[in-house]
């Protein structure tokens, strides 16, 4: 049997290799995604992202569980979940030390769990710059949803928002106050906002001033991007209101507000499918991710067809200031062209 | 434009709280340019095959201070050949007695590193035991 058909049957050595092969960026890995890239589309995806310490991966954590148990007691008992959490590689050495497993120790044992810690690899935006290939295969492998934990940065981590359909932000009290609340991307990428360690003194105030936030920032989204995408196959539902960013309460640790997350995430997902937006972001997503592959493609290409020095000679006049950095790219590119 | 890591696991089996080592040496290797994942304490030898698993990866580092070693690392060895992880070295880090380490070693371990190891010694032979290059000289 071929690595792609063990994939489909269920084979998680197969999957965890097929896994590497994609972050190694090795082509015999790639044209295995590309043979599953078929039986893509199912899975819900769902990204978990917010600053370090706030509780993301202990929050990950308890959702699978609830979620599993869910499975149990009511429907469908073999829902199944996958976890990829992206911890940052070190800039200097390349290393990393991934410990979200740490916070994720009641999900071993369960067959229907699988978890895959991934190094950022320099890529900077909260994830690697595989993690959309190994979402790919963990959805053709057949899990249902699948729960993408970002580096836990701040700020910048917004790529989240292009890979995922549903975006979860978690804060916790004291994490900074409304100022950074409005002038961070984060809270515009969030489709359900959290704060954790609600038990925490404060939380109430940090509850409200979200919420507070939220009325002000929230920018209109999706609609206006929509006629220069020539989509006019897409019309929203009637009935389906616009999403409201529903900011929740939770402590991790306790389990407390676990299971209104999960149903608010469900909510999500039925008012993405009701109103058409997951295929306006379906598009979206791919469409961001053919740009970077094209981007990265080009570049390398362009670069393999230089004489060698070329882009050292033009480094160099700009390190002494003889060309800006933007004179000397255009230089090598007319070189190119003539 | 392949950019191949070498992926270790460090797990601390057993019911010993003491991890200070475990993490000194999960840090070496990620200045030696690993990807280091580390699972905390108190692993079963099933929790720490199935991580090993699921993240692919190509050495599994275990410290043991507990003396269960003769109890844990069969098992572990055992579990790994089920699933068909012979590919993935092993490698034991704590106190364990003199006379053990033969012991472990026909069971497939790599090497046995007592108290007083030092990191380097840690790394290049998690490096050759993998096959890989240094990644960073």
């Amino acid at each position: 049997m071929s690595l792609v058909e063990r994939v489909l049957a269920g084979d998680r050595l197969a999957l965890a290799r097929l896994l590497s092969q994609i972050e190694n960026e090795e082509t015999t890995g790639l044209d295995d995604l590309a043979a599953l890239y078929p039986h893509t589309g199912d899975a819900h995806l769902v990204g978990v992202t917010g600053a370090p310490g706030t509780g993301k991966s202990t929050l990950v954590n308890k959702l699978v569980m609830h979620m599993r148990q869910e499975g149990e007691e009511g429907g469908d008992a073999d829902t199944m979940i996958a976890v990829v959490a992206v911890d940052p590689s070190s800039p200097f050495t390349g290393g990393a030390i991934l410990g979200d497993r740490i916070r994720m120790r009641d999900l071993a044992g369960d067959p229907c769990v699988f978890i895959r810690s991934m190094a950022s690899r320099g890529a900077l935006g909260g994830l690697a710059r595989a993690t959309a290939g190994v979402v790919q295969a963990l959805d053709a492998a057949g899990f249902d949803v699948i729960m993408i934990e970002t580096v836990g940065a701040g700020q910048a981590e917004v790529d989240i928002a292009r890979t995922a359909h549903t975006t979860v932000v978690i804060t916790a009290p004291g994490m900074g106050d409304e100022v950074q609340a409005i002038k961070a991307g984060i809270l515009e990428i969030a489709d359900i906002l959290v704060v954790n360690k609600a038990d925490i003194p404060g939380a109430d105030n940090t509850l409200r001033a979200l919420r507070a936030t939220l009325e002000m920032a929230k920018p209109e989204r999706y609609v206006p991007s929509l006629p220069q995408q020539g989509d006019a196959s897409i019309e929203r539902g009637e009935e389906a209101d616009s999403w409201e960013t529903p900011v929740m309460a939770t402590v991790a640790t306790e389990g407390e507000g676990v299971a209104e997350l999960i149903q608010a995430i469900e909510d999500h997902r039925r008012y993405l499918q009701a109103s058409g937006e997951w295929t306006i972001r379906e598009r979206g997503r791919i469409r961001s991710e053919m740009e970077g592959l094209l981007r990265d493609t080009l570049a390398a290409r362009f670069l393999e067809r230089q004489p060698d020095g070329r882009f050292e000679e033009a480094l160099e006049k700009v390190l002494t200031r003889s060309l800006s950095p933007r004179q000397a790219i255009l230089s090598i590119l007319d070189g190119e062209d003539r | 434009m392949t950019s191949k890591k070498i992926r270790v696991l460090i797990a601390k089996p057993g019911l010993d709280g003491h991890d200070r080592g475990a993490k000194v040496v999960a840090r070496s290797m990620r200045d030696a340019g690993m990807e280091v994942i580390y699972t905390g304490l108190r692993q079963t030898p099933e929790m720490i095959a199935e991580a090993a698993l699921q993240e692919d990866v190509d050495a599994v580092g275990l410290s043991i201070l507990s003396g269960a070693h003769m109890v844990l690392v069969p098992r572990l060895m055992e579990l790994l050949r089920q699933q068909g992880q012979d590919n993935v070295r092993v490698l034991v880090g704590g106190i364990i007695p003199d006379e053990d380490v033969p012991r472990l070693k026909e069971l497939g371990v790599v090497e046995v590193f007592g108290p007083g190891t030092s990191t380097k010694t840690i790394v290049d032979t998690v490096i050759r035991a993998v096959g890989g290059e240094p990644a960073h000289t």
